[in-house]
């Protein structure tokens, strides 16, 4: 009985990150054209492109090669396997012991390796600046991203998520500088990861500063749509992030009846609608940085969870 | 029953090889055979080291010959840590001798390479058997000439002979620190057998100096910045299959060499000894990374990452020395495990990438990326098993270089329970830089990748391509698929390890293969978990499904076109991303501060008719700051002592006569 809760708990997070996922970007579409007093796209909008765009003929450059048909769909598998393991409104799920945070983290490597080497495949200049600048920003982004994870996993005293937001829901955490820190090196983190405003903008096209869209430039149809969906996926992906190890009211926690998974649910529905109208409001409200003033905000991002780190070293009674 | 004589009977067969290398010159097959034969007896070797090591390494086993200094001869022992590398250095040997099968057959002048390779084989062998201080110097002068020969095989090209001027230099001062730490440790007694040292551990102070001489003998040959100049010249220059064991298998002996003397010659750790040597592999891994990020040369960038490498485990090392000076057996023991399984993951890749380089210097006659592109269709097995290793070098799950990264990680989170204050600030720094060469080798792998397997052809040569040997590709996928397995099921190296650890670190990590699902678990579930195999089979699984579905609902219809870039008709080769200009970002970023790095600019007015010139400068600044002062001041000496040339037979006698007086007063006073 218990395994088959547990799947099917872990069956319906797969299922919900990917059914989740366009509408979130949707959503915060919307925002923004709301905010920009625009009427913007129906909520909608992203499932009706996804479906468009699969059953489109793909339009293959003449030399590309095997590895740029592959790259979306491996691309798109290391992303969703790492949001499914990412606690959205129920922590203990089936597998995932299977990947800690820092497989998770990897595993998003994964899927920008490929990305990087699909922009690369075609050979044409804008594939390789996009691929460039993405692996110098990932070159800050993830030791910055590693660091957090080293505070938090000092903290809860683990690197699996389900133990993390166990952690961060028990009274004993109370409020600490150091979270304060990793929360917003998370922030910064996640607004680049994501290729959002003040590092890239996800609704540029033909602009030298592009990172994203120009290593995806030459994909047409549904290797197109993949991609796309991996990325609704990786916003998902950082904010189920955020909101578990922020924010864990609500989850589920593993063992416990029906009605808690549904709390969870509607729970998760709230955090990632206040997270979207958050980053729409964010995105709004700045404008987009040079491509080497990059360096610097993720820089912050380092040095935050870094200081963080070393406060809890330092502070008596920071470590059990 | 496996024991050291088995072993050296291998050895030695390795040796014959070389002197049937000699004989048998002039006949056309003499590389087949030799490079067979050798492939033979690392396998041989490869099975009796490694049933040994499964089987739990059953007590240590001694061998002792007539040679050497008369009255210890020349002793040899076979124990778990020399077993765990007698694999490493044979599993490499064994694919560099496979691949050199096909390759030895483009050797231009095989009588500069046949006869070295064996001995360079036995030398390496030799140094992890030695159980004297003698014989482990001779073993490893063996090794290190052996390698020179073969650096200089072709050393008409251009810049190989001053590549083996450099590393003859670096090697002979390595050699002369390690003279002197095992001067120290034997003490005054003369206790050169490695047992006698044991026993007698040196005073903290000493053993501090020993400390010290070891890494720059054992580090100068394994590539601790900044020893690590040779590398980056001599890897290249030699023949491919060489490069490879240089670069794959070479530098671990050096890192058996430091494991060897530090863990278990030197007596106990001190806490200060794990700073020193956790702030050289942390500065290694980053420095090491940013330099090869700045290489076009193919085989230099690889060399360049050998060193990265080198410091990620040397950080595993340093903290395991950590742990071990504060008696946290467990803790040491997952650091230990965590280095020395990189030890052998980075055997396996980085003989792989060699061996891809070299199989690329064939087809597209050139070692330069900017003058690749486009292999990935002319020689599509080759830039799969290097993909997989480029993978597996930056550490992406399911491979194998990510497992042991994450052990290295999870060895950085137990830190807290280290009490001494350096440490608590040094260990999460460590752990950020370690992060950040992580991250740095992604952006790497994807620049050598991209610019040399992907995009277009930049040259006639690359243009005409063709897949390499046979053979070749034989040894490469037989590595990419180790670099699987040991990633998808991490849990067996780990247990295979146990005896290693135990001997070193005095606990082992918990038995993995017990573990459901054969996941690994260092500590305990709770902490932290990785299963690689479930990874790979969900990662797969998604992808297969997704690309079923799209293509059974949605739409499977392809057509080839030009490609769009933006609207832009026929753009050159040319103008693709390059691999200077993939760089020029992290030059911009880190560049400016490591290596002064500078972009001049030479635009012309307007009206003017010159071409703009651009120019990207890189210093090498430990080159600058460290060894061209030595390099001016042993010239400056040379030039004056030239004087002692030219003086008359009355000058010549008074100095032997007044060298004899000294010499005499110096053993009246001291004696």
């Amino acid at each position: 009985m218990c395994l088959i809760r547990d799947l099917a708990i872990q069956g319906a997070q797969m299922l919900l990150v990917l059914a989740l996922a366009p509408l979130l970007t949707g959503w915060v579409r919307r925002v923004k054209a709301r905010l920009t007093r625009r009427r913007g796209p129906p909520l909608l909008q992203p499932y009706r492109d996804l479906w468009r765009l699969m059953r489109k003929e793909v339009v293959l450059a003449e030399n590309a090669s095997w590895l740029f048909r592959a790259a979306p769909y491996l691309i798109f598998a290391a992303t969703w396997v790492a949001a499914a393991l990412v606690p959205t409104f129920a922590t203990g799920l089936m597998f995932s012991w299977s990947a800690d945070l820092i497989a998770i983290i990897a595993l998003l490597g994964s899927a920008r390796f490929f990305l990087a080497l699909a922009g690369m495949d075609v050979g044409t200049a804008f594939g390789g600046i996009g691929s460039s600048r993405e692996v110098m920003i990932a070159s800050l982004a993830e030791p910055a991203m590693v660091m957090i994870v080293f505070s938090l996993a000092l903290l809860a005293h683990s690197t699996q998520l389900s133990t993390v937001a166990d952690f961060m829901r028990s009274p004993s955490v109370g409020l600490r500088v150091t979270l304060a820190m990793a929360l917003g090196a998370l922030l910064i983190v996640a607004v680049a990861e994501n290729g959002r405003v003040p590092v890239d903008n996800p609704a540029t096209h033909l602009e030298l500063t592009m990172v994203h869209e120009a290593m995806v430039l030459e994909y047409s149809g549904r290797h197109l749509a993949v991609l796309e969906l991996a990325n609704f996926l990786k916003l998902l992906l950082y904010m189920s992030l955020i909101a578990c190890v922020f924010v864990p009211w609500g989850l589920a926690p593993a063992g416990s009846g029906l009605l808690a998974p549904l709390l969870g649910l509607l729970a998760y529905g709230g955090k990632l609608a206040v997270g979207g109208t958050l980053l729409a409001v964010f995105e709004t409200s700045v404008a987009k940085m040079r491509v080497f003033r990059a360096p610097e905000y993720l820089g912050v991002a380092l040095m935050l969870a870094l200081l963080g780190t070393l406060l809890l070293f330092v502070s008596r009674g920071g470590l059990r | 029953m496996v024991t050291a004589a088995t072993l050296l009977v291998c050895v030695a067969l390795l040796l014959g090889i070389s002197a049937l290398a000699v004989t048998t010159l002039r006949w056309r097959g003499a590389s087949t055979l030799v490079y067979g034969l050798c492939a033979a007896v690392a396998l041989a070797l490869l099975g009796l080291a490694g049933t040994f090591l499964i089987a739990g390494a059953p007590g240590p086993s001694d061998a002792v010959l007539p040679l050497g200094l008369p009255w210890i001869g020349a002793r040899f022992r076979l124990d778990a840590l020399s077993a765990f590398f007698l694999i490493v250095v044979n599993l490499g040997a064994l694919a560099a001798s496979v691949y050199a099968v096909g390759y030895g057959r483009r050797e231009a002048e095989p009588g500069r390479v046949l006869p070295f390779y064996p001995a360079f084989l036995a030398g390496m062998n030799l140094v992890v058997l030695a159980d004297d201080a003698f014989s482990f110097l001779v073993a490893w002068e063996f090794m290190s000439l052996g390698s020179w020969a073969l650096v200089m095989a072709h050393h008409r090209e251009e810049g190989n002979s001053r590549a083996g001027y450099v590393y003859l230099l670096m090697a002979s001062f390595g050699a002369l620190s390690l003279l002197l730490t095992f001067g120290l440790l034997a003490g005054p007694a003369g206790g050169y057998a490695f047992d006698q040292m044991r026993l007698h551990a040196p005073p903290p102070l000493l053993a501090g100096l020993a400390l010290m001489l070891t890494l720059m003998g054992a580090g100068s040959k394994a590539g601790l910045v900044p020893l690590h100049a040779w590398l980056p010249l001599a890897h290249p220059a030699a023949p491919s299959h060489v490069s490879a064991l240089m670069s794959g298998v070479m530098t671990k002996v050096a890192i058996y060499a430091f494991i060897r003397i530090v863990f278990d010659l030197l007596g106990p750790a001190q806490v200060w000894w794990s700073v020193v040597v956790l702030v050289l592999g942390a500065g290694t891994a980053v420095l090491g990374i940013l330099y090869a990020l700045m290489q076009n040369d193919l085989k230099r960038f690889l060399a360049y990452s050998t060193v990265e490498n080198v410091g990620i485990i040397f950080i595993g090392l340093g903290l395991a020395l950590a742990f071990r000076a504060q008696h946290l057996a467990l803790a040491a023991a997952l650091a230990v495990t965590a280095a020395l399984f990189h030890v052998l993951n980075h055997a396996m890749f980085k003989s792989l990438l060699f061996m891809g380089a070299g199989a690329v210097q064939g087809a597209a006659a050139t070692r330069d990326m900017d003058r690749m592109g486009g292999l990935i269709g002319r020689m599509p097995l080759t830039t799969l098993a290097v993909l997989a290793g480029s993978m597996a070098i930056s550490g992406l799950p399911p491979l194998n270089g990510f497992a042991s990264e994450w052990l290295t990680f999870q060895a950085v989170l137990v830190s807290p329970q280290l009490a001494a204050t350096a440490l608590k600030f040094l260990v999460p720094a460590v752990g950020g830089m370690l992060a950040l060469a992580a991250a740095l080798t992604a952006a790497a792998m994807v620049r050598a990748f991209g610019v040399a397997f992907l995009g277009r052809p930049r040259s006639p040569a690359a243009a005409a391509a063709a897949e390499t040997d046979r053979w070749s590709l034989a040894a490469m996928l037989f590595l990419a698929a180790l670099c699987l397995v040991a990633g998808v099921l991490p849990g067996f190296v780990i247990d295979a390890l146990a005896p290693v650890a135990s001997a070193l670190a005095g606990g082992h990590m918990p038995q993995q293969a017990r573990q459901p699902w054969l996941s690994i678990v260092p500590i305990a579930e709770s902490r932290s978990s990785y299963n690689g195999l479930l990874v790979l089979g969900f990662v797969s699984m998604s992808a297969a499904l997704a690309a079923l579905a799209i293509h059974r609902f949605a739409s499977r219809a392809v057509r080839r076109a030009p490609a769009w870039d933006c609207g832009f008709p026929d753009a050159g080769p040319m103008t693709q991303y390059s691999a200077s200009s993939f760089a020029q970002p992290i030059r911009r970023v880190f560049g400016g501060f490591v290596f002064a790095a500078r972009d001049v600019v030479d635009m012309p007015g307007p009206g003017e008719m010159r071409p703009a010139r651009f120019k990207a400068v890189v210093r090498d600044r430990i080159w600058e700051i460290l060894y061209a002062p030595i390099a001016v001041a042993v010239d400056f000496i040379a030039r004056r002592l030239n004087r002692l040339q030219f003086l008359t037979i009355r000058v010549y006698l008074s100095l032997v006569f007044l060298a004899l007086v000294g010499l005499l007063l110096v053993l009246a006073v001291c004696v």
